[in-house]
């Protein structure tokens, strides 16, 4: 039994929406991260994913204390976070680290890669001397595949891929054991993005990293992650193993994700069927009550849906927060010929048969 | 016959100081009524560029030239001038851009965007265009398009934006419709809305569609022929199952291999395509891809591929392609 | 290999792979490994020297300072000398002009024009640099702290920053001349006294500019990069935000050294500047021209000269910086 490196309980970030000219007055909050549980195995992967307005990105800083939880635990190997005292933080923030988006704009454009990669050494006083700290840097270098000279060079003068090698060496020269990297490869060009895979799956094995992906692309989670999370709206909807999750989702939202992702593969998406979601992302700060997927679920009930928040629960080893979730998967459940719209394509040449759904006020931002 | 053949379109860009960019260095391609053509590449390979040459949007610079054929319907779209330019711009040829708030006038109602389409090309009045402008946002799928029309781009959400956008490109019902990655900055589930309706209206009206995106898998579900690009021209074209089931050319295998799928398992390795897209050797010392290229053999150097044509219609640039009987990797 | 971290896992690498990355970047990348890297300041100083404005730009100022600091040891005659009346070749209605000896002939106290010329270079060059001066160092102040504290403070933060924000509007919104007019009324007309009027009403300028864009680089990924890593917020803002948002001061700076010589000239042609006039400067030199415009036009057009290309160097170069140093034009 592995042990848990990460765990976090009931987490909310409530952003306040202030209006006032020289004092802020409070008149709603965006709700980014509503109740979020999860628990990170060490060594293991952690895929978060969904759309944008999700708050994986917001959990993800959450966590690591970058921006302060409203209420909720943090737990990192048993020390609860949000309640360490700032200098302790500090020094707690060796063992975690983060990799971000867009190499360009997270690396300051007037540091050279020595200053980058010495900065986090010098904050927290490691390596006596700068001999010392040089051979740390190489040694670090070296794992994530930079050529030496690269020390004395500016972030403008390497190309993307190498840039997000140098945000990775940055996140690993401290020796972290968690690593969160926020979309680590969407800012990537597409054959780029499967070296900095590589490289990171490739540094997992041999240090031993734990890592927590946050990501909209769903093929670089399934393919990086061992346990999956799905958000939607600041909550989990749906958790399961990685093979699990992908070949049997079981909350509507999942199902529609996965039959959205477009697949490289003429013969597959021919054959799949999807499941087209009607209009937009309800406002964060006004989400719906009781499931907050219900104004978009192909399959809606009349009853507990609209009213009743769905807990996260397990079901044959996934866990997914909705109320009907046993009853969709055996089929004893249709989805509604109202709210969504199906296309099942026939063969090349003919046109697929699309029920159309007339849109319903108030389900539209 | 086509509907618009580009023959060798070259773009290229001189700044003083600089290094000339040859953006688009050869490009030929056809698209027939209906059908639905893919350009296929990552940054840098000359993909919106094409685009933009095709519709006269390249900024009128001295360093800026451009080469080459586009015969449209008769018409070479290059030699024409700025005004009988504007006059085919929406009438026969709409495009839809990426980014749909900066490509949306922000303090113009979308109402006005739209009928300013119809008033300008279809001569209509203020009273009949407004009517047409409610049928075409209710056609692309906007919800109380009445509402709508008086509303600001800012008040509609990424994908709404985009809808509006496809309506004001086919308002005129455009023969050629070139979308240049529509979908890319959009949410994978709105995405998938705005391709299905692109595949409707396309089919509905018999408009042929230039899709330009840097993602195979939107191609694999949307396009009739796919064209690969790399560092200006076109390095493989074919009808889509043949690409992806006979595919010869190594950027287009090193592509395919290196992208993760949905439908993978979980630990199978993905094999990157070495180097960077700035490595690129000039088209003409030889083969742009063989810095990068696995199959690289002497004959890449020096002269650059011509395209090996096939009797299906599948045609590759490359002297050493990847063999036919190459055993992949099984998909579950 | 002894390990010189001293917690967390290990950090080696199996030798054989080591080789193999390297040899594929080393291979493909067209970086040298015998060249410096280059700052953005490098670049910046790149892409101004292939700027034709930038080079007419600094052309002007270097002539200007070399006339500034060097030309008062070269003057042919004594500026404060009033030899003309001596020689009694000024008369009502008639000042001489250029002459083979006195170049640009007499002014109308019968010193040496063109003498008077060149050490009002210098006089304007201090004025200019030490009203800019004061109105940065003021500016940049208060513009600091408020966006440092806006950036990282929090709560707190923010209000200090309101609060500053708010002085600074209501310097903004107080009329120049007006302004000018209260601090000489308080101070007494004196060069000293202009210098300070020009130089607060350019602090709001620079306040803002500061602030603005040092808010904007405290939401940068950086900044909350270092924050991860256990950087300090002090040290943060030091090293980080200050750094990266001083480009557009800078510019502003020399574009207000512009206007700040136009402005104390301005100032002293209405009287409220140094109202002892034998010490040359160039605006003083304008206003006690004007009376004798029909007589000798050239007393007024010289100095005006003078004023109209030295701001006109200042802000060719400033212009120039600007586009240098825009990161949206960089490679």
């Amino acid at each position: 039994m592995t042990e848990v490196l990460m765990e976090v309980r009931d987490l909310k970030v409530h952003f306040p929406i202030t209006t006032g000219v020289l004092f802020d007055r409070v008149v709603g909050h965006v709700k980014a991260v509503d109740g979020v549980d999860l628990s990170v195995p060490r060594g293991q992967t952690y895929g978060l994913v969904g759309e944008s307005g999700c708050g994986k990105s917001t959990l993800g800083r959450a966590i690591l204390q970058l921006t302060p939880p409203t209420t909720g635990e943090v737990r990192f190997d048993g020390v609860e976070l949000t309640k360490l005292p700032a200098n302790k933080m500090r020094g707690m923030r060796r063992r975690m680290q983060m990799i971000f988006q867009d190499p360009m704009s997270s690396l300051d454009p007037r540091q050279n890669v020595e200053s980058i990669l010495t900065e986090g050494l010098a904050a927290h006083g490691i390596g006596a001397g700068r001999t010392e700290r040089r051979d740390i840097i190489n040694k670090t270098l070296d794992a994530v595949g930079l050529p030496h000279w690269a020390l004395s060079r500016y972030p403008h003068e390497f190309s993307g891929g190498q840039r997000q090698r140098i945000g990775i060496a940055r996140a690993l020269v401290l020796g972290p054991e968690l690593i969160v990297a926020d979309e680590p490869v969407s800012a990537l060009d597409v054959s780029i993005q499967a070296q900095v895979i590589n490289l990171l799956d490739e540094l997992q094995e041999e240090l031993g990293l734990t890592y927590l992906v946050i990501a909209h692309d769903l093929a670089v989670v399934r393919h990086i992650s061992d346990v999956v999370g799905v958000m939607y709206l600041g909550a989990l909807v749906e958790e399961a193993p990685s093979d699990r999750l992908y070949r049997e989702p079981l909350h509507p939202y999942t199902r529609a994700l996965m039959s959205a992702v477009p697949v490289p593969d003429p013969e597959v998406e021919d054959r799949r069927e999807r499941i087209l979601l009607a209009g937009d992302l309800p406002s964060p700060a006004n989400p719906p009550p009781g499931c907050r997927f219900h104004t978009r679920c192909p399959w809606a009930q009349p009853t507990r849906c609209a009213s009743e928040r769905p807990v996260l629960r397990d079901v044959g080893g996934t866990k997914v927060a909705c109320h009907w979730a046993e009853q969709i998967a055996a089929g004893e459940l249709r989805p509604h010929e109202v709210r969504v719209e199906l296309v099942r394509p026939g063969d090349e040449g003919e046109a697929p048969s699309v029920v159309s759904a007339p849109s319903e006020p108030g389900s539209y931002v | 016959m086509a509907l618009l053949d580009v023959k060798d379109l070259s773009v290229t860009f001189a700044r003083r100081g600089q290094r000339t960019v040859h953006a688009v260095d050869g490009v030929s391609f056809s698209v027939d009524a209906g059908e639905v053509v893919g350009l296929v590449g990552e940054s840098g390979c000359g993909k919106s560029v094409t685009s933009l040459a095709l519709m006269g949007l390249l900024p009128r610079q001295r360093g800026v030239s451009v080469g080459g054929s586009a015969i449209f319907d008769g018409t070479d779209l290059l030699q024409l001038d700025q005004r009988s330019m504007r006059d085919v711009r929406g009438r026969d040829v709409a495009m839809i851009f990426q980014d749909p708030l900066s490509s949306l006038n922000p303090v113009i109602p979308i109402g006005l965007q739209v009928t300013e389409v119809l008033v300008r090309h279809r001569d209509m009045g203020r009273e009949a265009a407004r009517k047409e402008a409610v049928a075409l946002l209710d056609r692309v799928g906007i919800p109380d398009p009445q509402r709508r029309l008086k509303e600001y781009p800012h008040q509609l959400s990424g994908g709404m934006r985009q809808r509006a956008l496809i309506a004001m490109a086919v308002a005129c019902q455009p023969r050629l419709l070139i979308a240049d990655e529509p979908t890319t900055a959009l949410d994978v589930t709105i995405q998938a809305q705005i391709l299905e309706l692109l595949k409707e209206l396309v089919r509905d009206s018999d408009t042929a569609l230039i899709m330009i995106t840097h993602d195979l898998g939107v191609v694999a579900g949307m396009c009739d022929t796919i064209n690969v690009l790399y560092a200006g021209r076109v390095v493989e074209t074919a009808r889509r199952k043949e690409l992806f089931a006979g595919r010869r050319h190594p950027y287009t295998v090193g592509l395919l291999r290196s992208i993760p799928r949905l439908d993978a398992g979980r630990g199978e390795k993905l094999t990157p395509i070495r180097g960077s897209v700035r490595d690129v050797l000039p088209w003409t010392e030889g083969c742009a891809f063989a810095p990068r290229c696995d199959f690289r053999v002497d004959a890449c150097l020096g002269e650059p591929p011509a395209m090996t044509p096939t009797h299906t219609g599948h045609e590759y640039r490359c002297v050493n392609p990847v063999p036919l009987s190459q055993p992949e990797e099984a998909r579950a | 290999m002894r390990s010189t971290i001293p917690r967390g896992p290990r950090m080696t690498l199996a030798p054989g792979k080591k080789k193999e990355k390297l040899d594929r970047l080393a291979e493909l990348s067209a970086v040298r490994d015998d060249e410096q890297g280059v700052s953005l300041w490098r670049e910046a100083m790149r892409r101004l020297r292939r700027n034709p404005s930038a080079i007419v730009g600094a052309a002007i100022l270097v002539i200007f300072v070399l006339v500034a600091v060097v030309g008062p040891f070269l003057v042919p005659f004594d500026p404060v000398d009033q030899s003309g009346i001596r020689e009694g070749v000024i008369k009502p209605g008639s000042i001489p002009g250029s002459s083979a000896e006195h170049w640009l002939g007499y002014d109308h106290q019968g010193r040496d024009e063109f003498s008077r010329l060149i050490v009002g270079a210098r006089q304007t060059l201090i004025v200019g640099i030490v009203s800019t001066l004061i109105g940065l160092t003021i500016g940049v102040t208060i513009g600091g702290i408020a966006g440092a504290a806006a950036g990282l403070g929090g709560r707190w933060g923010r209000l200090i920053d309101s609060v500053l924000m708010r002085i600074v509007d209501m310097l903004l919104s107080l009329p120049s001349l007006l302004l000018a007019v209260s601090v000489a009324a308080l101070l007494g007309p004196s060069l000293t006294t202009v210098m300070i009027a020009v130089g607060v009403v350019s602090v709001p300028i620079f306040a803002r500019l500061l602030r603005g864009s040092m808010i904007a680089q405290a939401n940068r990924d950086y900044v909350l990069a270092a924050s991860s890593l256990g950087v300090r917020k002090s040290r943060i803002a030091i090293s980080h935000i200050v750094p990266n948002s001083l480009a557009p001061v800078i510019v502003q700076a020399t574009l207000t050294l512009a206007t700040a010589i136009i402005e104390v000239a301005a100032l002293s042609f209405l009287g409220l500047g140094n109202p002892d006039s034998t010490q040359p400067e160039w605006g003083l030199m304008l206003a006690d021209a004007q009376v004798y415009l029909d007589v000798r036009p050239g007393l007024a057009i010289y100095p005006a000269l003078g004023i109209i290309i030295t701001a006109l160097g200042f802000t060719l170069l400033g212009e120039a910086m600007r586009e240098a140093l825009d990161p949206k034009l960089r490679r």
